[in-house]
């Protein structure tokens, strides 16, 4: 009896506690030339999870990364990673980096790169995996410098693979690459996270943070200004450029669409309906975001017989992104 | 806190783990810079050029210090060499691996930092033997230069021992100088430090003032050492000449530890 009542137990729990990988509490970091890049940020990356950190240039993305890399000290707060300083040779034995370098040895070969990364591992990644995750097969004899920018960057994640980490950071993993190599590394980062990897993103691809992340964490002047799933984000980011009249804030609304169509109802009319948190026109289209889109277009249709060019479409990340590290 | 899946290596394993991550650090390192001809060509080219022309054509079967000049400035340009391998060699290289990012995402990784100053290191430790070698050949074909195994093998010695000021040096120019003015500022340390201390003109033939701060520079000291392994009578005590190369590349470890901290903060 007591074995059958604790498998489900013991499945809930390994479901719901995800194991912390890595945590920044409540980090400010302050440059000695008096720029706040961190202003009391926290955030937790869990086992098995693609997180995308987003923000603008100067947001203090980089300075997140570089603290949990152990490149750099918090002025205040503390850094993490298994449970130990990042600076530790324990720490960074269990994580790969990829960084956007300007130049790596150039007459170094692809091979004799991944190797002297595989070394700095006592159990790394089998070679031959390596050049498969990364597509490498054929030019691991070419010098680095002969390399064309996809090829390079695809090297660049290769070493972050070497020691077969638990923790990668990717920093702008796919610049450069073409649409298929994109995809093939896109399958790549997310047969890691399958196996039990911590992959933390970032990157300047909106459409590639939506394809990847289990979740977003958008940055802005040093604080995160929101965090969830990719269609959560979208929806708190459509939903804050019109806060309504009530006065109150701004809440995830999952449902969130945008509705583009031409139709000859007034915008005091559209915005007296169900759902409706903004309108917008453009040329003679009008654009509604809806919260209830299916009760909008019910009424809208029922009123206006000669509304055409219908489309429905859900908010892109892009916009949400924009509208929530927007000034104002 | 699950530790289980990850065992850290006995002590004796990662010991031969560690002395295996510095042995491939230092072959890559010394592979890479050879392989780079336009650095490799002109380290090793630069000082024989001079060699040939100030040591070989001019001042033919003259004598200095009571040896010929040829083997006299063998000395000499042998300083040059160690001298400008690590100057380029580290001045240049780290400042570009740092500028590149490179030297983040070396930092990044497991690897020792140790072992990248030492990859460095050792490789301007080959360039300097390949160069002793390469003006000691010239110069028995070239030169009638006549030099017993002995006094190649303490040359050679000292050749090497000299690349490690110099690239200490090389590793404080790294982290102060920007790395669009680093060939530039290598240069401006590169040429008037060889000249001031009598490497392309021997000392004895330089004004006096000259003479009197001479001493001031590392590469004078190990010149020093050079000409008297040589058979030359030289000014100052071996010792002293030693001493004087440990002051420097004590200042320069501490100047080099002080700038990249100053960085660190900065970052």
């Amino acid at each position: 009896m007591p074995t059958l009542v604790e498998m489900p137990e013991t499945l809930t729990a390994a479901h719901t506690a995800a194991e912390t990988v890595a945590s920044l509490t409540n980090v400010t970091k302050r440059y000695a030339n008096g720029v706040l890049a961190l202003d009391n940020l926290s955030l937790t990356l869990r086992r098995g999870e693609i997180v995308a950190l987003l923000g603008p240039n100067g947001a203090g993305k980089s300075t997140a990364v570089k603290l949990l890399m152990g490149l750099s000290s918090p002025t205040s707060g503390s850094v993490s990673i298994f449970n130990a300083d990042p600076r530790h040779t324990a720490a960074r034995l269990r994580t790969g980096v990829m960084l956007q370098i300007g130049k790596a040895p150039e007459m170094l070969r692809v091979r004799e790169h991944i190797q002297l990364f595989r070394g700095y591992y006592p159990n790394p990644m089998a070679y031959a995996d390596i050049l498969k995750a990364a597509g490498l097969d054929g030019i691991q004899d070419r010098f680095f410098g002969e390399l064309s920018g996809g090829q390079k960057q695809r090297t660049l994640f290769a070493i972050a693979l070497a020691g077969d980490p638990d923790l990668i950071f990717l920093d702008e993993p796919t610049v450069g690459l073409d649409i298929e190599a994109r995809r093939s590394m896109w399958a790549q980062i997310r047969s890691l996270a399958a196996r039990g990897k911590t992959v933390l993103l970032t990157t300047h691809y909106l459409e590639e943070a939506d394809a990847l992340a289990h979740r977003i964490i958008v940055i802005n002047k040093g604080k995160i200004v929101c965090e969830g799933t990719p269609a959560e984000v979208k929806s708190m980011g459509a939903a804050t450029p019109t806060p309504k009249q009530d006065g109150s804030t701004a809440t995830p609304q999952h449902g969130l669409k945008i509705i583009r169509c031409v139709t000859t109802l007034t915008p005091q009319h559209l915005q007296a309906m169900p759902g409706v948190t903004h309108i917008e026109s453009v040329n003679n289209l009008t654009l509604i975001t809806s919260a209830q889109p299916e009760a909008t277009l019910r009424e809208m249709l029922a009123l206006d017989q000669n509304l055409h060019s219908l489309e429905v479409q859900c908010p892109l990340l892009e916009d949400a992104f924009l509208a929530l590290t927007s000034d104002h | 806190m699950s530790t289980a899946t990850y065992t850290l290596p006995t002590p004796t394993k990662g010991f031969t783990r560690g002395l295996s991550i510095f042995a491939t650090e230092i072959r890559y390192e010394f592979l890479r810079a050879l392989r780079t001809r336009a650095f490799s060509l002109a380290t090793i080219g630069f000082p024989a050029m001079f060699y040939i022309l100030f040591g070989l054509l001019m001042n033919r079967g003259e004598h200095l210090g009571g040896v010929l000049v040829a083997k006299y400035m063998l000395g000499g340009y042998a300083v040059f060499g160690a001298l400008g391998a690590s100057i380029f060699g580290i001045g240049i290289g780290v400042s570009m691996d740092l500028s590149a990012g490179w030297l983040e995402l070396k930092r990044a990784s497991p690897m020792p930092p140790l072992a990248y100053v030492l990859s460095k290191c050792c490789s301007a430790i080959g360039f300097s033997l390949i160069i002793v070698t390469v003006l000691t050949l010239m110069g028995i074909s070239f030169g009638h230069v006549h030099l017993t195994l002995g006094e190649f093998a303490s040359i050679a010695a000292i050749a090497a021992a000299g690349a490690v000021p110099f690239s200490c040096l090389g590793l404080f120019m790294a982290f102060t100088v920007p790395p669009s003015a680093a060939g530039g500022v290598a240069n401006l340390v590169y040429l008037p430090m060889s000249y001031l201390s009598g490497l392309w003109v021997p000392l004895q033939f330089l004004p006096h003032a000259l003479q009197v701060i001479a001493p001031v520079f590392p590469t004078y000291h190990l010149a020093q050492l050079m000409y008297r392994s040589l058979g030359a009578q030289v000014p100052g005590a071996t010792v002293g000449h030693w001493f004087g190369l440990l002051g420097f590349t004590l200042v320069m470890i501490g100047l080099a530890w002080i700038a990249f901290r100053r960085r660190e903060q900065n970052s």
